[in-house]
């Protein structure tokens, strides 16, 4: 626990330069767009007083945008507004919108009607009405808004570091992806306490009586510009290329780290959400991004890998790993599974994972069709000679390919075959695999050698040179440690890669990283 | 001053008012009397246009107030609402300054009038900057007076205004409101569904019944010449008493001894009516009221004496 809390200690400050913009741009972030939401909310409050008809429908919009998922409206923002502060502030502003006009409309309404009458019948005009009458009379409720409103934009504005806008959630997503304990509190702990912070100022200002309330409503507004100036825009650069990387990859060894310390390359990035990424490449907002070789989202946004020409990226090939005692147990299953050998590359896998990811075919029929069209395919033997426990992690590539196998066993064994699909990450599906809940699953060279066998810096520095060497050193280690064994790869190497735009790449002659390193040195 | 020509008002099928008209002459108290939901405050708000009429016209001083800025027309017309509606969010002081603000006051006039008539309602100036939340209703309730009155307005309409109040911080105001000077002056409508008050404060009087006004007249014309079962069985309650407040000094004046002794005694203007002269008694041997009529006459008469002038007037009444 002690030693728990100093290490938080110590990443914080080592990281304070980092911690500090991250939580002004935080503050920043909530409070430009809470200055706007007021801004908008108040004026729309009072005029759906004034024209009551018109009430159900705007509180039902705003009612409305608050049920969006708020990675899915920042999503709907890129295509609008392109990524980084705009569309976030523009979200968080909608967000914040509802408590505000809700709370203005009905702290107006709620005012006391003989109060109102005597304002009338003394003579005062709407707009005297308003602003000496109604509008001190609501501020408490209105008040209440707000700081509703603060307190959703402080939670939602992690979500900001999504589509690089900056603020505390790159720490907490890149400690999510990096499985860093750390590094997520080091970003969720200053975020909960600014909630917390905000929230108890407000709640004193909103308990504030009718004496002191003249002097808050004139200091409140400056008071929020203030904070509003801690958002230090996100500089762009202007001519180069800009690059777009998750939070995941920024922190990695095989990712941005070694971009920069075995390419030199220096690029203007910006850290976003793998959700978003390739669409915002797609649409220009970006130029370079890291993503995996194999997704189907490649072929969907016609973009193209660069050539890691220097190697930074450890291979993750993928082959079935089958328990050996099972291999034992049906002779004839290897033979079978490495009928799958070699003969899915990279590209054949994007297209593949396309068709189910984009154009949501189901893997059966995925499956199907690429047996078919490669003369693998064969009818079911209806067989009973034991069951095959297949299992799967929980995304698209894995189920087809589990698919594939289970067809391949019926068509040429006698075996029945059973599925588990949707295990989760890599440590239940091996952890399935050695408690003998199924017989065997597609991996990922990378994830062997890193995610399960923990192999060391120096040993992943020696191994990952080339795709052979760390195909033997799992196949061995595996063997000797668990007693699986690695059959054939099946072709594929889903790894890291740096992608762009295929015309773009192409316009500007870049092919390799190399390439890229080259041109951005040139201008 | 005010004539209020055939005026109506529907709520969709509501006949809220139907068909009312009135008078009042500069100066005078006309009371709106009637049951809850007669129709009272919605004729009363139709003067300062809280409300607008269906049909029908009303004038102030001869001009139609259809043809003048609602605004302007207001602020020269007190208003004093049953449940004061002061501003929470003001002190007294400024709850008081509304009308002034609007009018452009400086604010040395302002303060000097607000001084005054806290001092003629008997309020502390320590008040001047308490929030009303800090005040009994019987304060509050003379603080929205004091608001309406600031600005001298001819005209001062008031809703039920002391219906908030107990029965004796009531009498109290009663006596105070009768009393103050600035009202004398005024051409005041006041609503109430109290016939002790009605009788007590007002010059006339418009007894309503479902959105239409059944009798108007003095306290006396109602109670002695009820033009049906209706308003008869209206004043019913407590009779007596509503005889001595309608029945004027002067209605008595004929009736009584030609004596002035000019005793040691409470004196009484010939306007004051019965039952404030018969509750000043201490009932001591011998003792008598002076009552002055028009400056030069005057005469002292006794408790026995009174209440038989009272009895010659009943009787006359009743034989007319
Ligand atoms: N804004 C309104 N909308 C619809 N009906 C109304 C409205 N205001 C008043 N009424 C109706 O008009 C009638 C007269 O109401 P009004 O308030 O004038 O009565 P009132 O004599 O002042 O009664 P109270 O002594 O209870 O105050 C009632 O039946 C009431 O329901
Ligand atoms: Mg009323």
């Amino acid at each position: 626990m002690n030693e728990q809390q100093q290490t938080l200690w110590q990443f914080m400050q080592q990281q304070s330069g980092k911690l500090q913009e991250q939580t002004l741009q935080h503050i920043g972030l909530t409070f430009i767009s809470l200055c706007i939401a007021v801004l908008v909310g108040l004026p729309l409050g009072i005029f759906i007083v004034r024209k009551k008809q018109l009430s159900g429908l705007v509180l039902g919009i705003a009612g409305v945008l608050q049920t969006i998922p708020s990675i899915a409206l920042l999503g709907f923002m890129i295509p609008l507004l392109g990524i980084g502060p705009k569309p976030a502030i523009v979200a968080l502003l909608l967000y914040a919108l509802l408590p505000i006009i809700r709370n203005t409309y009905t702290g107006i309404l709620g005012v006391d009607t003989a109060v109102k009458e005597a304002a009338v019948a003394m003579g005062m005009s709407k707009w005297q009405i308003l602003f000496k009458v109604e509008l001190p009379l609501a501020m408490p409720v209105i008040f209440a808004g707000i700081r509703t409103a603060t307190v959703i934009n402080v939670g939602v504005a992690t979500l900001a570091s999504l589509i690089a806008a900056g603020g505390l959630g790159e720490f907490i997503f890149g400690g999510i992806s990096l499985n860093n304990t750390n590094m997520i509190l080091a970003g969720a702990i200053p975020s909960a306490l600014l909630a917390i912070i905000f929230d108890l100022l407000l709640s004193m200002v909103q308990k504030i009586s009718f004496k002191k309330l003249k002097r808050v409503v004139y200091v409140f507004p400056v008071l929020l510009i203030l904070l509003c100036l801690f958002y230090i825009v996100p500089a762009k650069s202007e001519g180069k290329l800009t690059a777009g990387f998750t939070p995941e990859f920024m922190g990695r060894q095989d990712g941005d780290l070694g971009l920069r310390s075995k390419y030199g390359l220096k690029i203007h990035t910006i850290v976003i959400s793998d959700a978003v990424m390739y669409k915002a490449a797609f649409e220009k907002h970006l130029d370079v991004i890291s993503g995996y070789s194999t997704d189907g989202r490649l072929k969907a946004y016609d973009l193209v890998v660069l050539d890691d020409d220097k190697h930074i990226f450890p291979p993750y090939y993928a082959a079935p790993i089958v328990r050996d005692d099972i291999l034992k147990k049906f002779p004839d299953l290897e033979p079978t599974l490495n009928l799958l050998a070699g003969k899915i590359n990279d590209s054949v896998m994007t297209v593949l994972n396309y068709r189910t990811d984009y154009l949501h075919q189901s893997p059966e029929r995925v499956a199907k069709d690429f047996l078919v069209a490669n003369k693998l395919w064969r009818a079911e033997r209806g067989g009973s000679d034991g069951v095959v426990r297949i299992g799967s992690k929980i995304f698209g590539e894995q189920y087809i390919l589990a698919n594939i196998y289970s067809m391949l066993i019926k068509g040429y064994t006698d075996h029945d075959v059973s599925t588990k699909t949707g295990l989760g990450g890599t440590k239940i599906c091996f952890d399935a695999l050695t408690n003998n809940q199924i017989d065997f699953y597609p991996e990922y060279t990378g994830t062997g050698l890193l995610a399960i066998l923990q192999a060391s810096p120096k040993t992943v520095n020696e191994v990952t040179v080339n795709r052979d060497s760390t195909y033997n050193y799992v196949q061995r280690q595996f063997e000797s440690k668990y007693q699986i064994k690695w059959l054939k790869p099946i072709g594929f190497n889903n790894a890291y890669a740096l992608m762009m735009r295929q015309q773009q790449a192409k316009q500007l002659g870049i092919k390799t990283i190399s390439n890229l390193k080259q041109f951005l040195d040139k201008k | 001053m005010i004539k209020v020509d055939n005026v109506s008002k529907h709520f969709g099928g509501v006949k809220a008012v139907d068909g009312v008209s009135f008078d009042v002459a500069d100066q005078e108290n006309l009371i709106l009397l009637g049951t809850s939901g007669c129709g009272k405050t919605t004729t009363l708000k139709m003067i300062n246009r809280l409300i607008e009429p269906t049909s029908g016209a009303i004038y102030i001083d001869g001009k139609n107030i259809m043809e003048q800025p609602p605004e302007a027309l207001r602020r020269g017309i007190g208003y004093v609402l049953q449940n004061n509606g002061l501003f929470p969010h003001h002190t007294v002081a400024q709850n008081i300054a509304v009308v002034p603000n609007l009018l452009k006051w400086d604010k040395q006039k302002t303060e000097k009038r607000t001084a005054e008539l806290m001092e003629k309602l008997h309020l502390d100036a320590s008040y001047l900057d308490v929030y009303p939340n800090e005040l009994s209703g019987g304060q509050q309730q003379r603080i929205g007076l004091a608001r309406a009155l600031v600005s001298d307005p001819p005209v001062l309409l008031m809703d039920e205004p002391f219906g908030a109040l107990d029965n004796v911080t009531r009498s109290k105001i009663h006596a105070e409101f009768k009393a103050l000077d600035e009202l004398k002056r005024k051409t005041i409508i006041m609503v109430t569904h109290d016939v002790q008050e009605a009788f007590e404060l007002g010059d006339r009087i418009c007894l309503m019944d479902k959105g239409k006004i059944i009798q108007s007249g003095t306290p006396a014309q109602l109670l002695f010449n009820p033009v049906n079962d209706f308003v008869k069985d209206f004043l019913k309650h407590q009779r007596l008493q509503l005889e001595f407040k309608a029945i004027k000094l002067t209605d008595l004046w004929e009736l009584l001894p030609e004596l002035n002794k000019e005793a040691k005694a409470s004196s009484f203007n010939a306007g004051s009516n019965l039952w404030e002269t018969l509750e000043s008694f201490k009932f001591n041997n011998g003792e008598t009221v002076n009552i002055s009529k028009d400056q030069n006459e005057s005469k002292t008469v006794s408790f026995e004496q009174l209440m038989s002038a009272f009895y010659h007037y009943k009787n006359h009444q009743a034989h007319e």
